[in-house]
């Protein structure tokens, strides 16, 4: 689960990491209330949304005086904000104002999982301010990388070589990074990220942005981050899906796909692709589907308007392909099949859902193994546009 | 003999009398696997389809010798449970569980590595793993194997046994398959899980299912390319999944240009495995590399169409 840029600097500050003063604003009246309350000029606007990239698409806005704050709220308030990182764009519906900081110099610092080690990593860099992956891009070794610990946690020598070798103010900066680990320990945070981290022309070192993302595996344990969820970042039909326990991602093309397993989903798109479509979503059903949950996959599937055509694909094993079955009988009783259903189903008790579809009268396309599945479904939706 | 387990193996159940844990034990052994006992704390006492329950795994290994634990217990407790078989001397741990929060595995990991060098854990997050004809430790369905020489690790449940059914069609049966996880901190990995069908002599090849993120599938490769003799078959799934977006498992996700699908095939190739590209294809392709590899040896990687 992603946090607004507000949101996790009210944590940071909460554990002592120092960070611009400022406060979230949901309308007009709230940001110049704000703007009353921190008292002075210039001010920085912040659209708050969960996409990098928000300075070079005009998300970020310097005023200098209570008409350019109102001019830029107004801006930015209610508008869907794209930058390079969400073509699409996201909603805007709270702006963070802090007062302007006098930046020096900037640095990058993270803390984040190193799968391949199964440990934490801290890393920073002197290059802030650009996104990471273009740090390393340009030169791997301006980025600084300290192996944790995990029962051990982080040791304050490893911040003070990090702080030495970036000619950072020791003290603080070790402050700093300790904090940053006690966040991302306590509150299962798989991203902590800080970038840039500044120096301001006064000496000070604070966080002038702010990243968090918590492990949702862990959010039952958080129940005040969870509530922090601000759901209308998460595109509507993935926010529909997670309600009924699917797992769906919105794509680019025509070929709306249904399948069991995550794994078994990634090789359906592929499939598809290789037979000339392009996938339209991934939708994994899971391993235990039940008719109301492929009802809903279905609905989920329909309701997307680019969607030409639908090939299911179930490799039926714990999980019955004759209850599978049940559930698309069930499923299209409630919603209209408006494209053509490719539908190919393998595993326990095959025979008898195969027929149970044959039977039921729907104009479901039986496809005999996941090639012929892929390359009809794909036929079908070249005929549909 | 296969790898990690086979007709001698004894397995406790971690979290037995649950709806999935009953259910399984019962598929597990019906199938043929030694299931000895269960574990529920209070519950102790009773018995499920047969099997004696104990209230803690220290009884249950004191009762019945089990050296397997086969675990269902839920997120919230799965670490306390991996650990809770780690201290009682179990060397296999199979953990099905799908939700434990990374920093429980971090813990759980760092924890085994440091004190039971030894252990070995396959999941959390996975199907388990079956030596066909001998034993089922996990939740697939037995009847799509077949006992045989090829060897399957995989990240993905359906997806290995949509591989394993079209093995089984051309014929061509199983020594062991191992499901080690969608997870991005779990115990077994692709190269150890490969370093074993190495050596194996039941084992004459290795299909390895990867799919998006990480970079296990690189580091299998790194193994193969200097180790494995035996033709290595492998798919990757995710060649279409955009970065930044996590496909299903917790672990498949392209971020910050790593863990792409292209990458690791690329590296696999290099390494001298078939890579195969179409999943509708794998159980053909193999058939015909392993009946005609005199042919196919100059070219070693096999496209599928």
């Amino acid at each position: 689960m992603k946090l607004h840029e507000h949101q996790a600097k009210e944590i940071f500050s909460k554990y002592g990491i120092p960070v611009p003063e400022g406060k979230v604003a949901f309308s007009l009246k709230e940001a110049k209330q704000v703007a009353e309350e921190l008292g002075e000029f210039p001010l920085v606007v912040k659209a708050q949304i969960h996409c990098g990239g928000r300075g070079k698409a005009g998300g970020v806005k310097i005023v200098k005086n209570m008409e350019e704050l109102q001019q830029s709220v107004e801006v930015l308030l209610g508008k869907v904000l794209k930058t390079f990182q969400c073509p699409d764009g996201k909603p805007v519906n709270r702006v963070l104002i802090e007062k302007a900081t006098n930046i020096d110099r900037e640095y990058y610092l993270a803390i984040t999982l190193d799968r391949s080690k199964s440990k934490p990593v801290i890393m920073a860099s002197a290059a802030g301010g650009m996104e990471i992956e273009e740090i390393v891009k340009e030169d791997p070794d301006a980025i600084i990388i300290e192996t944790i610990d995990p029962e051990l946690g982080l040791m304050p020598y490893q911040t003070r070589e990090l702080a030495f070798k970036l000619n950072l103010p020791v003290k603080d900066f070790v402050n700093i990074a300790l904090k940053l680990y006690q966040i991302y320990r306590d509150l299962d945070a798989s991203l902590v990220e800080i970038n840039p981290l500044v120096i301001t022309k006064e000496g000070n070192l604070i966080a002038l942005d702010a990243k968090m993302d918590i492990d949702d595996n862990a959010l039952f344990r958080h129940k005040d981050i969870q509530e922090m969820e601000d759901e209308s970042q998460i595109p509507t039909l993935e926010a529909e899906a997670k309600k009924y326990g699917l797992n769906y991602i919105k794509l680019n093309g025509n070929i709306g796909c249904m399948v069991n397993g995550a794994g078994l989903a990634m090789a359906t798109m592929d499939i598809i692709k290789l037979a000339g479509g392009e996938p339209a979503n991934f939708l994994d059903v899971g391993g235990g589907a039940n008719v109301e949950q492929i009802a809903n996959a279905f609905r989920i599937l329909m309701a997307d308007p680019d969607v030409k055509a639908v090939f299911i694909n179930i490799f039926g094993g714990i999980l019955r392909v004759d209850r599978l079955a049940q559930g698309l009988i069930e499923a299209s009783k409630i919603v209209e099949l408006k494209v053509p259903v490719v539908v190919r189903l393998e595993g326990t008790n095959v025979e008898e859902g195969k027929k149970m579809l044959q039977e039921s009268g729907l104009n479901f396309i039986t496809a005999e193994d996941m090639w012929d599945g892929a390359k009809k479904a794909v036929e079908l939706a070249n005929k549909q546009s | 003999m296969a790898i990690l387990v086979n007709k001698d193996t004894k397995v406790v159940v971690q979290g037995i009398t649950g709806k999935e844990g009953s259910f399984h034990a019962k598929q597990c052994k019906e199938y043929g696997t030694q299931i000895v006992a269960g574990v529920t704390p209070g519950k102790g006492g009773m018995e499920v389809e047969g099997i004696p329950v104990f209230n803690t795994v220290k009884e249950a290994v004191g009762e019945t010798g089990a050296n397997c634990s086969l675990i269902f217990v839920p997120a919230p407790f799965a670490a306390d449970a991996i650990v809770e078989a780690l201290d009682n001397g179990i060397e296999l741990i199979v953990c099905i569980t799908e939700g434990i929060p990374v920093k429980d595995m971090m813990m759980v990991k760092d924890y085994m590595l440091k004190n039971y060098p030894n252990a070995k854990l396959v999941g959390p997050n996975c199907p388990g793993l079956i030596t066909p004809g001998e034993a089922k430790v996990g939740i697939m369905p037995g009847h799509i194997f077949k006992k045989g020489k090829i060897g399957i690790v995989s990240r993905s449940g359906t997806l290995t046994y949509e591989a394993a059914f079209q093995l089984t069609k051309y014929g061509l049966g199983q020594s062991t398959a191992v499901g080690i996880g969608g997870d991005p901190v779990h115990g077994l990995t692709h190269k150890d899980v490969i370093e074993m069908f190495n050596k194996d002599p039941e084992t004459e090849a290795i299909l390895m299912i990867g799919e998006i993120g990480g970079t296990e599938e690189e580091e299998a490769a790194e193994y193969i390319e200097s180790e494995v003799e035996k033709p290595v078959f492998a798919y990757i799934a995710g060649i279409t999944a955009p970065p930044g977006k996590r496909m299903g498992h917790a672990g498949a996700i392209i971020t910050g240009g790593k863990g792409t699908a292209k990458a690791k095939m690329e590296a696999l190739e290099k390494a001298g495995a078939y890579v195969i590209e179409n999943p509708a294809k794998i159980g053909e392709t193999v058939a015909k590399i392993l009946r005609v590899v005199e042919l196919e040896e100059e070219e070693r990687t096999y496209d599928a169409e």
